[in-house]
Protein backbone atom coordinates (compact mmCIF):
# COMPACT_ATOMS: atom_id res chain seq x y z
CA UNK A 1 0.00 0.00 0.00
CA UNK A 2 2.43 2.73 0.92
CA UNK A 3 4.68 0.91 -2.14
CA UNK A 4 1.94 2.22 -4.38
CA UNK A 5 1.63 5.55 -2.52
CA UNK A 6 5.40 6.19 -3.18
CA UNK A 7 5.12 5.02 -7.05
CA UNK A 8 2.56 7.53 -7.41
CA UNK A 9 4.56 10.06 -5.99
CA UNK A 10 7.89 9.65 -8.12
CA UNK A 11 5.26 9.68 -11.43
CA UNK A 12 3.89 13.57 -10.37
CA UNK A 13 7.68 13.86 -9.44
CA UNK A 14 9.57 12.75 -13.04
CA UNK A 15 6.92 14.66 -14.64
CA UNK A 16 7.52 17.96 -12.98
CA UNK A 17 11.17 17.52 -13.21
CA UNK A 18 11.63 17.14 -16.67
CA UNK A 19 8.88 20.10 -17.25
CA UNK A 20 7.00 17.71 -19.28
CA UNK A 21 3.64 15.73 -18.78
CA UNK A 22 4.22 12.32 -17.63
CA UNK A 23 4.29 9.35 -20.20
CA UNK A 24 3.69 5.56 -19.31
CA UNK A 25 7.41 4.81 -19.84
CA UNK A 26 9.37 7.52 -17.85
CA UNK A 27 7.40 7.38 -14.45
CA UNK A 28 8.48 3.14 -14.44
CA UNK A 29 11.52 4.24 -14.90
CA UNK A 30 11.47 6.39 -12.28
CA UNK A 31 9.88 4.21 -10.39
CA UNK A 32 12.54 1.25 -10.19
CA UNK A 33 15.06 4.23 -9.71
CA UNK A 34 13.36 5.51 -6.56
CA UNK A 35 12.81 2.41 -4.84
CA UNK A 36 16.40 1.01 -6.26
CA UNK A 37 17.51 4.21 -3.94
CA UNK A 38 14.75 3.58 -1.15
CA UNK A 39 16.53 -0.24 -0.85
CA UNK A 40 19.90 0.92 -1.21
CA UNK A 41 19.35 3.55 1.61
CA UNK A 42 17.77 0.54 4.20
CA UNK A 43 20.91 -0.83 4.35
CA UNK A 44 22.71 2.52 5.08
CA UNK A 45 20.12 3.34 7.68
CA UNK A 46 19.24 7.22 6.39
CA UNK A 47 15.96 8.75 6.91
CA UNK A 48 13.72 6.73 5.23
CA UNK A 49 14.24 3.95 7.25
CA UNK A 50 12.57 5.30 10.31
CA UNK A 51 9.84 7.82 9.06
CA UNK A 52 7.33 6.89 6.60
CA UNK A 53 7.16 9.82 3.82
CA UNK A 54 3.92 10.32 4.62
CA UNK A 55 4.14 10.87 8.30
CA UNK A 56 6.93 13.12 7.59
CA UNK A 57 4.55 15.21 5.25
CA UNK A 58 2.24 14.92 8.08
CA UNK A 59 4.89 16.08 10.65
CA UNK A 60 5.89 18.44 8.29
CA UNK A 61 2.44 20.03 7.90
CA UNK A 62 1.41 20.45 11.46
CA UNK A 63 4.96 22.04 11.97
CA UNK A 64 4.27 24.69 9.16
CA UNK A 65 0.90 25.61 10.27
CA UNK A 66 2.07 26.06 13.80
CA UNK A 67 5.44 28.29 12.63
CA UNK A 68 2.50 30.41 10.45
CA UNK A 69 0.22 30.90 13.66
CA UNK A 70 3.07 31.44 15.58
CA UNK A 71 4.86 34.33 13.10
CA UNK A 72 1.12 35.77 12.31
CA UNK A 73 0.96 36.42 15.99
CA UNK A 74 4.01 37.81 16.71
CA UNK A 75 3.73 40.43 13.30
CA UNK A 76 0.22 40.76 14.75
CA UNK A 77 1.92 41.65 18.48
CA UNK A 78 4.59 43.91 16.83
CA UNK A 79 2.10 45.82 14.47
CA UNK A 80 -0.37 46.61 18.18
CA UNK A 81 3.29 47.55 19.82
CA UNK A 82 3.49 50.51 17.28
CA UNK A 83 -0.01 52.14 18.34
CA UNK A 84 0.89 53.77 21.88
CA UNK A 85 -1.77 53.59 24.38
CA UNK A 86 -0.73 57.07 25.72
CA UNK A 87 0.20 60.14 23.94
CA UNK A 88 2.62 62.54 25.01
CA UNK A 89 0.74 65.41 23.10
CA UNK A 90 -1.44 68.39 24.30
CA UNK A 91 -5.20 67.04 24.33
CA UNK A 92 -7.56 67.73 21.34
CA UNK A 93 -10.27 69.06 23.62
CA UNK A 94 -9.14 71.96 26.41
CA UNK A 95 -10.47 75.28 27.73
CA UNK A 96 -9.14 78.37 26.94
CA UNK A 97 -10.29 81.43 29.30
CA UNK A 98 -13.32 83.29 29.72
CA UNK A 99 -15.18 85.64 26.81
CA UNK A 100 -14.06 88.37 28.94
CA UNK A 101 -10.27 87.51 28.41
CA UNK A 102 -10.80 88.22 24.26
CA UNK A 103 -10.80 91.91 22.92
CA UNK A 104 -13.58 92.48 20.07
CA UNK A 105 -11.55 93.02 16.98
CA UNK A 106 -8.71 90.99 17.54
CA UNK A 107 -6.77 88.08 16.82
CA UNK A 108 -5.87 86.40 20.10
CA UNK A 109 -2.21 84.63 19.59
CA UNK A 110 -1.46 83.17 22.91
CA UNK A 111 -2.60 79.47 22.14
CA UNK A 112 -0.89 79.32 18.86
CA UNK A 113 2.36 77.38 20.08
CA UNK A 114 0.56 74.93 22.61
CA UNK A 115 -3.06 74.30 20.90
CA UNK A 116 -2.42 75.02 17.30
CA UNK A 117 -5.26 78.03 17.19
CA UNK A 118 -6.12 81.58 17.00
CA UNK A 119 -8.65 83.02 19.09
CA UNK A 120 -10.71 85.32 16.90
CA UNK A 121 -13.27 87.56 18.63
CA UNK A 122 -15.54 89.69 16.44
CA UNK A 123 -18.19 91.92 17.69
CA UNK A 124 -20.90 89.33 17.55
CA UNK A 125 -19.50 85.66 18.31
CA UNK A 126 -16.01 84.28 19.16
CA UNK A 127 -14.31 81.78 16.69
CA UNK A 128 -11.26 78.94 16.94
CA UNK A 129 -9.28 79.06 13.79
CA UNK A 130 -6.52 76.41 13.01
CA UNK A 131 -3.43 77.62 12.39
CA UNK A 132 -2.63 74.96 9.55
CA UNK A 133 -2.18 76.79 6.41
CA UNK A 134 -4.16 74.80 3.74
CA UNK A 135 -1.49 74.68 1.19
CA UNK A 136 1.04 72.42 2.81
CA UNK A 137 0.43 72.30 6.04
CA UNK A 138 2.88 75.12 7.28
CA UNK A 139 2.05 77.71 9.96
CA UNK A 140 1.42 80.79 8.82
CA UNK A 141 2.12 84.32 11.42
CA UNK A 142 -0.46 86.94 12.29
CA UNK A 143 0.49 90.40 10.47
CA UNK A 144 -0.66 93.03 12.60
CA UNK A 145 -0.11 95.79 10.40
CA UNK A 146 -1.46 94.32 7.66
CA UNK A 147 -4.46 92.34 9.30
CA UNK A 148 -3.63 88.84 7.61
CA UNK A 149 -2.54 85.83 8.14
CA UNK A 150 0.84 85.51 5.70
CA UNK A 151 2.30 81.92 5.47
CA UNK A 152 6.07 82.38 5.41
CA UNK A 153 5.83 78.78 3.11
CA UNK A 154 4.61 79.72 -0.09
CA UNK A 155 2.99 82.69 0.53
CA UNK A 156 -0.44 82.35 1.01
CA UNK A 157 -2.62 85.04 2.28
CA UNK A 158 -6.09 84.72 4.50
CA UNK A 159 -8.24 87.38 6.08
CA UNK A 160 -8.92 87.82 9.84
CA UNK A 161 -12.23 85.66 9.02
CA UNK A 162 -10.02 82.97 7.62
CA UNK A 163 -10.88 82.84 3.99
CA UNK A 164 -7.81 83.10 1.69
CA UNK A 165 -7.55 85.95 -0.90
CA UNK A 166 -4.23 85.14 -1.79
CA UNK A 167 -1.11 82.69 -2.48
CA UNK A 168 -1.29 79.02 -3.40
CA UNK A 169 -3.73 78.27 -1.04
CA UNK A 170 -6.95 76.33 -2.10
CA UNK A 171 -9.33 76.79 0.85
CA UNK A 172 -9.94 79.00 3.72
CA UNK A 173 -8.34 77.99 6.96
CA UNK A 174 -10.52 75.66 9.33
CA UNK A 175 -12.72 76.27 12.70
CA UNK A 176 -12.84 73.75 15.17
CA UNK A 177 -15.68 73.31 17.70
CA UNK A 178 -16.02 76.20 20.34
CA UNK A 179 -18.68 76.21 22.93
CA UNK A 180 -18.77 77.61 27.32
CA UNK A 181 -18.45 75.09 29.81
CA UNK A 182 -20.48 75.00 32.70
CA UNK A 183 -17.96 77.08 34.58
CA UNK A 184 -18.26 79.67 32.41
CA UNK A 185 -15.02 79.12 30.64
CA UNK A 186 -14.53 78.22 26.61
CA UNK A 187 -13.91 75.27 25.89
CA UNK A 188 -12.33 74.78 22.45
CA UNK A 189 -12.23 70.29 20.70
CA UNK A 190 -10.02 70.04 18.26
CA UNK A 191 -11.44 66.82 16.69
CA UNK A 192 -14.81 68.55 15.39
CA UNK A 193 -13.61 71.02 11.94
CA UNK A 194 -15.86 73.09 10.54
CA UNK A 195 -14.92 73.88 6.53
CA UNK A 196 -16.09 77.43 4.80
CA UNK A 197 -16.30 76.00 1.55
CA UNK A 198 -18.44 73.15 2.72
CA UNK A 199 -20.92 75.93 4.17
CA UNK A 200 -19.85 74.72 8.12
CA UNK A 201 -19.36 77.77 9.16
CA UNK A 202 -23.10 78.47 9.48
CA UNK A 203 -22.89 75.31 12.56
CA UNK A 204 -23.98 76.81 15.43
CA UNK A 205 -21.12 74.78 16.91
CA UNK A 206 -18.58 76.58 14.96
CA UNK A 207 -18.63 79.71 16.63
CA UNK A 208 -19.83 81.39 20.45
CA UNK A 209 -21.60 83.84 20.40
CA UNK A 210 -21.42 86.53 23.25
CA UNK B 1 -8.54 16.48 -9.26
CA UNK B 2 -7.65 19.14 -6.98
CA UNK B 3 -4.35 17.12 -6.36
CA UNK B 4 -3.72 17.68 -10.12
CA UNK B 5 -4.61 21.25 -9.92
CA UNK B 6 -2.66 21.91 -7.16
CA UNK B 7 0.94 20.42 -8.81
CA UNK B 8 -0.54 22.17 -12.24
CA UNK B 9 -0.02 25.43 -9.50
CA UNK B 10 3.15 24.56 -8.36
CA UNK B 11 4.28 23.71 -12.06
CA UNK B 12 3.54 26.95 -12.73
CA UNK B 13 4.97 28.57 -10.15
CA UNK B 14 8.03 27.11 -11.26
CA UNK B 15 7.80 28.31 -14.38
CA UNK B 16 7.46 32.03 -13.82
CA UNK B 17 10.26 34.44 -14.04
CA UNK B 18 9.31 35.42 -10.45
CA UNK B 19 10.40 32.13 -9.29
CA UNK B 20 13.51 31.65 -11.22
CA UNK B 21 14.78 35.03 -10.33
CA UNK B 22 14.50 34.12 -6.91
CA UNK B 23 15.16 30.95 -6.40
CA UNK B 24 17.03 30.42 -9.97
CA UNK B 25 16.75 26.45 -9.79
CA UNK B 26 12.98 25.90 -10.37
CA UNK B 27 11.39 23.87 -7.87
CA UNK B 28 13.70 21.35 -6.59
CA UNK B 29 13.32 17.91 -7.29
CA UNK B 30 16.34 15.91 -7.18
CA UNK B 31 19.06 16.04 -4.54
CA UNK B 32 21.29 17.91 -7.13
CA UNK B 33 18.22 20.52 -7.75
CA UNK B 34 17.79 20.63 -3.72
CA UNK B 35 21.63 21.71 -3.33
CA UNK B 36 21.50 24.23 -5.30
CA UNK B 37 18.63 25.85 -4.47
CA UNK B 38 19.89 25.88 -0.90
CA UNK B 39 23.45 27.43 -2.24
CA UNK B 40 21.96 30.10 -4.47
CA UNK B 41 20.17 31.29 -1.45
CA UNK B 42 21.54 33.75 0.81
CA UNK B 43 19.42 32.95 3.65
CA UNK B 44 19.39 28.94 3.12
CA UNK B 45 23.32 28.80 2.09
CA UNK B 46 23.93 29.84 5.86
CA UNK B 47 22.34 26.48 6.67
CA UNK B 48 24.66 23.31 5.70
CA UNK B 49 22.86 21.74 2.36
CA UNK B 50 22.91 18.37 4.17
CA UNK B 51 24.43 17.13 7.86
CA UNK B 52 25.37 14.05 9.28
CA UNK B 53 22.43 12.96 11.46
CA UNK B 54 24.47 12.60 14.73
CA UNK B 55 26.10 15.68 14.76
CA UNK B 56 22.50 17.17 15.69
CA UNK B 57 22.07 14.66 18.52
CA UNK B 58 21.20 17.09 21.90
CA UNK B 59 22.87 14.77 24.33
CA UNK B 60 26.03 16.33 22.49
CA UNK B 61 25.18 19.58 21.08
CA UNK B 62 23.13 20.32 23.94
CA UNK B 63 21.69 22.85 20.75
CA UNK B 64 23.12 25.58 22.99
CA UNK B 65 24.73 27.54 20.28
CA UNK B 66 21.61 27.30 18.17
CA UNK B 67 19.65 28.71 21.07
CA UNK B 68 22.38 31.67 21.75
CA UNK B 69 22.02 32.88 18.22
CA UNK B 70 18.09 32.22 18.43
CA UNK B 71 18.48 34.28 21.59
CA UNK B 72 20.38 36.91 20.40
CA UNK B 73 17.50 37.38 17.57
CA UNK B 74 14.98 37.85 20.18
CA UNK B 75 17.40 40.49 21.90
CA UNK B 76 17.57 42.15 18.40
CA UNK B 77 13.98 42.38 17.58
CA UNK B 78 12.69 43.18 20.91
CA UNK B 79 15.65 45.70 21.73
CA UNK B 80 14.93 47.28 18.10
CA UNK B 81 10.76 47.54 19.37
CA UNK B 82 12.41 49.15 22.48
CA UNK B 83 13.89 51.86 20.98
CA UNK B 84 11.03 53.06 19.76
CA UNK B 85 9.69 54.41 23.24
CA UNK B 86 12.71 54.66 25.20
CA UNK B 87 14.79 58.09 25.00
CA UNK B 88 18.36 57.47 26.68
CA UNK B 89 18.62 60.73 28.60
CA UNK B 90 18.67 61.78 32.06
CA UNK B 91 15.22 63.22 32.63
CA UNK B 92 13.45 60.78 30.21
CA UNK B 93 15.03 57.39 30.53
CA UNK B 94 13.94 56.13 33.72
CA UNK B 95 10.20 57.18 33.45
CA UNK B 96 9.96 55.96 29.63
CA UNK B 97 11.30 52.92 31.40
CA UNK B 98 8.23 52.70 33.46
CA UNK B 99 6.12 53.32 30.55
CA UNK B 100 7.26 50.94 28.82
CA UNK B 101 6.03 48.08 31.62
CA UNK B 102 2.76 49.75 32.57
CA UNK B 103 1.26 52.25 29.23
CA UNK B 104 2.98 50.68 26.11
CA UNK B 105 0.96 48.09 24.19
CA UNK B 106 2.41 44.68 24.94
CA UNK B 107 3.95 45.42 28.56
CA UNK B 108 6.10 42.40 28.26
CA UNK B 109 8.73 43.66 25.66
CA UNK B 110 11.10 44.87 28.33
CA UNK B 111 10.44 42.07 30.18
CA UNK B 112 11.56 40.00 27.20
CA UNK B 113 14.61 41.95 26.99
CA UNK B 114 15.59 41.38 29.81
CA UNK B 115 15.13 37.79 30.23
CA UNK B 116 16.15 37.04 27.34
CA UNK B 117 19.61 38.70 28.31
CA UNK B 118 20.08 36.59 31.27
CA UNK B 119 19.42 33.25 29.02
CA UNK B 120 21.90 34.69 26.39
CA UNK B 121 24.76 34.71 28.95
CA UNK B 122 23.89 31.40 30.38
CA UNK B 123 23.82 29.77 27.24
CA UNK B 124 26.94 31.48 25.63
CA UNK B 125 28.31 29.60 29.15
CA UNK B 126 26.81 26.51 28.77
CA UNK B 127 28.17 26.28 24.90
CA UNK B 128 31.52 26.85 25.62
CA UNK B 129 31.37 24.51 28.66
CA UNK B 130 29.76 22.28 26.01
CA UNK B 131 32.74 22.60 23.58
CA UNK B 132 35.72 22.27 26.18
CA UNK B 133 34.13 18.80 27.53
CA UNK B 134 34.08 17.65 24.45
CA UNK B 135 37.08 18.74 23.05
CA UNK B 136 35.80 20.86 20.31
CA UNK B 137 38.56 23.60 20.97
CA UNK B 138 41.16 21.33 19.36
CA UNK B 139 43.00 21.65 16.23
CA UNK B 140 41.57 22.58 13.63
CA UNK B 141 39.26 24.42 15.88
CA UNK B 142 41.15 26.63 18.24
CA UNK B 143 41.05 29.71 15.75
CA UNK B 144 36.75 29.21 16.39
CA UNK B 145 37.39 28.90 19.84
CA UNK B 146 39.18 32.40 20.06
CA UNK B 147 36.61 34.12 17.92
CA UNK B 148 34.03 32.37 20.80
CA UNK B 149 35.84 34.11 23.89
CA UNK B 150 35.96 37.25 22.30
CA UNK B 151 31.94 36.74 21.46
CA UNK B 152 31.71 36.07 25.43
CA UNK B 153 33.05 39.16 26.27
CA UNK B 154 31.12 41.08 23.69
CA UNK B 155 28.05 39.06 25.22
CA UNK B 156 28.99 40.54 28.45
CA UNK B 157 29.72 44.23 27.79
CA UNK B 158 26.38 44.34 25.82
CA UNK B 159 24.85 43.12 29.13
CA UNK B 160 26.66 45.48 30.90
CA UNK B 161 26.00 48.22 28.63
CA UNK B 162 22.38 47.87 28.91
CA UNK B 163 22.54 47.47 32.47
CA UNK B 164 22.73 51.54 32.90
CA UNK B 165 20.02 52.07 30.36
CA UNK B 166 17.06 51.81 32.87
CA UNK B 167 18.75 54.72 35.11
CA UNK B 168 17.26 53.57 38.03
CA UNK B 169 19.43 53.69 41.45
CA UNK B 170 20.75 50.01 40.77
CA UNK B 171 22.01 50.72 37.00
CA UNK B 172 23.79 53.98 37.74
CA UNK B 173 25.30 52.32 40.83
CA UNK B 174 26.82 49.00 39.51
CA UNK B 175 28.02 51.01 36.27
CA UNK B 176 29.69 53.18 38.59
CA UNK B 177 31.42 50.31 40.65
CA UNK B 178 31.89 48.71 36.99
CA UNK B 179 33.56 51.67 35.78
CA UNK B 180 35.56 52.26 38.73
CA UNK B 181 37.79 48.75 38.18
CA UNK B 182 38.73 50.18 34.93
CA UNK B 183 40.34 52.61 36.87
CA UNK B 184 43.24 49.56 37.61
CA UNK B 185 42.95 48.62 34.15
CA UNK B 186 47.07 48.44 33.66
CA UNK B 187 48.69 51.62 31.98
CA UNK B 188 45.40 52.37 30.50
CA UNK B 189 43.63 53.32 34.42
CA UNK B 190 45.26 56.09 36.24
CA UNK B 191 45.23 53.54 38.91
CA UNK B 192 46.48 50.56 37.24
CA UNK B 193 50.07 49.64 37.40
CA UNK B 194 52.00 50.74 34.89
CA UNK B 195 49.99 53.98 35.08
CA UNK B 196 52.61 56.33 36.65
CA UNK B 197 55.48 55.02 34.17
CA UNK B 198 53.72 57.01 30.91
CA UNK B 199 55.15 60.47 32.00
CA UNK B 200 57.09 62.78 30.96
CA UNK B 201 58.17 64.80 33.80
CA UNK B 202 55.59 66.20 35.91
CA UNK B 203 53.52 65.20 33.12
CA UNK B 204 51.17 62.39 33.60
CA UNK B 205 49.98 61.05 30.41
CA UNK B 206 47.15 59.05 32.25
CA UNK B 207 45.48 60.81 34.75
CA UNK B 208 41.86 60.99 35.93
CA UNK B 209 40.56 62.76 33.30
CA UNK B 210 42.01 61.23 30.76
CA UNK B 211 42.48 57.34 31.48
CA UNK B 212 40.22 54.51 30.12
CA UNK B 213 37.55 55.29 32.52
CA UNK B 214 37.02 58.78 31.45
CA UNK B 215 36.68 57.39 27.97
CA UNK B 216 34.27 54.99 28.57
CA UNK B 217 31.96 57.25 31.20
CA UNK B 218 32.70 60.37 28.92
CA UNK B 219 33.06 61.95 32.13
CA UNK B 220 33.99 61.74 35.53
CA UNK B 221 30.78 59.82 36.70
CA UNK B 222 28.09 58.27 35.85
CA UNK B 223 26.12 61.18 34.12
CA UNK B 224 23.72 62.51 30.93
CA UNK B 225 27.29 61.54 28.98
CA UNK B 226 27.75 57.98 30.40
CA UNK B 227 24.07 57.56 29.43
CA UNK B 228 24.05 58.16 25.84
CA UNK B 229 27.55 56.51 25.46
CA UNK B 230 26.59 53.20 26.75
CA UNK B 231 23.20 53.44 24.92
CA UNK B 232 25.20 53.91 21.54
CA UNK B 233 27.37 51.12 22.55
CA UNK B 234 24.68 48.62 23.60
CA UNK B 235 22.42 49.40 20.35
CA UNK B 236 25.22 49.98 17.63
CA UNK B 237 28.78 49.42 18.54
CA UNK B 238 28.62 46.01 20.27
CA UNK B 239 25.93 44.65 18.05
CA UNK B 240 27.66 45.42 14.91
CA UNK B 241 30.70 43.74 16.15
CA UNK B 242 29.29 40.98 17.33
CA UNK B 243 27.66 40.66 14.02
CA UNK B 244 30.87 40.30 11.89
CA UNK B 245 32.20 38.12 14.45
CA UNK B 246 29.20 35.85 14.76
CA UNK B 247 29.43 35.33 11.03
CA UNK B 248 33.37 34.51 11.23
CA UNK B 249 32.22 32.11 13.93
CA UNK B 250 29.52 30.22 11.80
CA UNK B 251 31.35 30.68 9.00
CA UNK B 252 34.14 28.89 10.23
CA UNK B 253 32.15 26.10 12.04
CA UNK B 254 31.20 24.97 8.60
CA UNK B 255 34.66 24.94 6.97
CA UNK B 256 35.80 23.27 10.02
CA UNK B 257 33.67 20.19 9.50
CA UNK B 258 30.32 20.97 10.66
CA UNK B 259 29.33 21.42 14.35
CA UNK B 260 30.41 18.02 15.97
CA UNK B 261 31.28 16.50 12.82
CA UNK B 262 34.89 15.37 12.42
CA UNK B 263 37.20 17.59 10.52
Amino acid sequence: MIMNEEGKKEQTVSGNELGQDSTPTKPTLKEKVGKKEASASIGKGTFEEEISRRSFFSWLTIAWITFSIATGAFFTMILRFMFPNVLFEPPQSFKVGYPKDYTVGQVDVRWKRKHGIWMVRNPEYIYALSTICTHLGCTPNWLLNEQKFKCPCHGSGFRKSGINFEGPAPRPLERFKILLADDGRILVDKTKIFQYEKGQWNDPESYLVV
Amino acid sequence: MSDKKKSNIFQQLGKSQVWKSIIRSGIPRTRRQRMMSVLNSLFLHLHPVRLPRHAVKLRFTWCMGGLTFFLFLVLTISGILLMFYYRPTVEYAYTDMIDLGEQVPLGIMREIHRWGAHAMVITVWLHMFRVFMTGSYKPPREFNWAVGVILLLITLLLSFTGYLLPWDQLAIWAITVGANMARATPFLGHEGPGAALLALGDINFVHIGSDVKFALLGGRFVGEAALLRFYVLHCIGLPFIIMILMAVHFWRIRKDGGISGPT
